[in-house]
């Protein structure tokens, strides 16, 4: 509850001040909640830059491990990467999941944060936003690196960047949901991948899609485009979702 | 004559209720059944191009429309459960999960094997049956998750919202699916092409998805009791359930 | 008969399809009264005092 928690050890403060960032007049209050929720959990993030760079090095591994499963011959590399690629930032992005509220959870933070006045949604934007820029962007700046590998060329190298760039906040806010409805369950990883996969299956159809489209030589705009626009409706519809899934795990 | 139906709002005093519909809805999916299944393998003529192996439409088609429809009505409860902090119908979308699940699955397993004799193979990435695979994950997801948690309550808006989440996915899933299949495959395979429908194929289809829906929500009620008692039984209106099944017992003429 | 079990050669794929639905469907069939069995039994030893309550309608 306090700045220093049950371990003794000094934690970033729970519930805001009320002399924190402004009023709590409700427009200046949701900016104020996801900055709030972003900078905690950047900071607590960067405590254990190791577990970050973990994660990384699960997606280089799996990535590099596909060849050796199939071949590496140069056009079954191409036809492959695409779809390597992007599943293993699915995979990567499933690893990292728990993260988001089950420390929180555990130690009682989660349930003041849900108590304070802000509102949760923003906060919970916040949380989602901070576990992509901890996750979700190095991947999208790895990919490329990885996807030489796999003998894709410049084009379809830029166009990996840019869709994992859509995709993935995507695959966080998704995922947040998952995250958030097997709080404090048994079953662990693999029921939180049973829930959230389907639902990421369309990111990938498109993600992938767009990579292989600009490598086969074709447009990925109808690509693109749909991701934009899945990107935006899950940047304002799925933090209520996720909110409410806390709120489930709370009660 | 008006019935009060938010008397029936209660699990216990829908228990009765639940135990007639059961009964009601199991006889007419059985009358449906064997007169579906009568057309279906006897009266239906054999198709010209695909032979007697197109018969399998018979099942396939109602299975996979059940999966699609459960799954619908499973995210109405969800939304009432949510909505109203319902209880009843929380326990009704629990008791047609399984069921839903079955359908997905019973869809998948007549899908190939109308496939194969049909498009030479068991399993084509098609976008219906991909989409049905995806929609059988969604279910066992479901499922899973009720089983994880272990409180009740909670474990309803938990698995309520995850119906939820899910219901509005599926379109979008479909989507993406058929987009992608049609990119990759052109027109080749495609399992949506159905023989040219003489009047009594489809009088058989529809007369067997009537069959299915009563199967259907002859389980579910079914289940729903189940539900009902194993859940409530700690609390102490106890002694009106029993009652309740001895006024039902009192009043049953056999 | 033998002519309609054969399906016109297709017997394998029609048999397998429609003989899976109806075991499936008996078998959830039976595991749902199974449950429900339990359930009502387990409710009858719980209740302090109940006389046997006869075969009641909807728990055949």
């Amino acid at each position: 509850m306090n700045d220093i928690d049950a371990g003794g050890q000094s934690r970033a403060r729970v519930t805001p001040r009320a002399d924190d960032q402004g009023t709590d007049a409700a427009p200046s209050s949701v900016l104020g909640a996801f900055a709030w929720g972003l900078s905690r959990d950047v900071r607590i993030a960067m405590r254990s830059k190791a577990e970050l760079g973990v994660q990384l090095l699960f997606y280089v591994i799996v990535v590099s491990l596909f060849p050796l499963s199939t071949s590496p011959s140069r056009d079954v590399l191409a036809l492959l990467g695409p779809g390597v690629l992007w599943t293993a930032a699915l995979l990567a992005s499933l690893l990292s999941l728990p993260r988001l509220f089950a420390s929180d959870f555990t130690d009682g933070t989660l349930e003041q944060i849900a108590l304070s006045p802000r509102p949760l949604p923003a906060l919970v934007l916040g949380k989602i936003a901070a576990h992509w820029l901890t996750t979700g962007l190095p991947v999208v700046v790895m990919a490329p690196l990885l996807g030489a590998q796999y003998a894709l060329a410049g084009p379809a190298l830029s166009m990996l960047a840019l869709a994992l760039l859509l995709g993935t906040p995507i695959l966080s806010l998704l995922g947040a949901i998952g995250a958030a409805l097997t709080l404090g369950t048994r079953g662990g990883g693999g029921l939180l991948a049973l829930l959230v996969l389907p639902l990421y299956a369309p990111v990938l159809i498109f993600g992938a899609g767009a990579v292989d489209a600009v490598r086969a030589g074709m447009s990925a705009s109808p690509n693109l485009a749909l991701l934009g626009a899945g990107l935006i409706i899950a940047v304002v519809a799925l933090p209520f979702a996720a909110a409410s899934a806390v709120r489930i795990a709370l009660d | 004559m008006l019935i009060n139906w938010y008397r029936f709002s209660s699990p216990v005093s829908f228990y009765p209720l639940a135990g007639i519909g059961a009964h009601a809805f199991g006889i007419l999916a059985a009358l449906c059944a064997g007169a579906g299944l009568f057309v279906a393998l006897y009266i239906a003529p054999t198709d010209a191009t695909q032979g007697d192996a197109y018969r399998i439409i018979y099942v396939h088609v109602p299975t996979a429309w059940m999966a699609m429809f459960i799954y619908v009505v499973m995210a109405g409860w969800s939304a009432l459960a949510l909505g109203f902090n319902a209880r009843l119908s929380a326990m009704m979308a629990q008791a047609l999960a399984p069921t839903g699940a079955l359908m997905a699955a019973l869809a998948l397993w007549t899908g190939a094997f109308w496939g194969r004799p049909t498009w030479g193979t068991y399993w084509a990435w098609d976008a219906r049956m991909t989409s049905t695979l995806i929609l059988l994950f969604l279910y066992l997801g479901v499922l899973a998750l009720r089983n994880a948690i272990e409180d009740p309550r909670r474990a309803d808006r938990a698995c309520a919202l995850l119906t939820l989440v899910g219901a509005v996915n599926v379109p979008i899933i479909y989507f993406s699916v058929q987009w992608w299949n049609t990119l990759h495959q052109g027109s080749s395979i495609s399992f949506t092409v159905a023989p040219k429908m003489a009047a009594t194929m489809v009088t058989g289809i529809l007369i067997m998805t009537a069959a299915a829906w009563c199967y259907t929500i002859a389980v579910a009620l079914a289940r729903v009791q189940s539900i009902i008692v194993e859940r409530e039984r700690g609390a102490t209106w106890l002694e009106s359930l029993i009652d309740l099944r001895r006024n039902v017992v009192r009043r049953s003429p056999a | 008969m033998s002519e309609f079990l054969a399906m016109g050669g297709y017997a394998w794929y029609v048999w397998m399809s429609y003989g899976a639905v109806a075991l499936a469907l008996i078998v959830e069939t039976v595991i749902v009264r199974a449950r429900r069995k339990r359930a009502l039994d387990e409710l009858r030893m719980m209740t302090p005092g109940s006389s046997p309550v006869g075969r009641m309608r909807g728990a055949r």
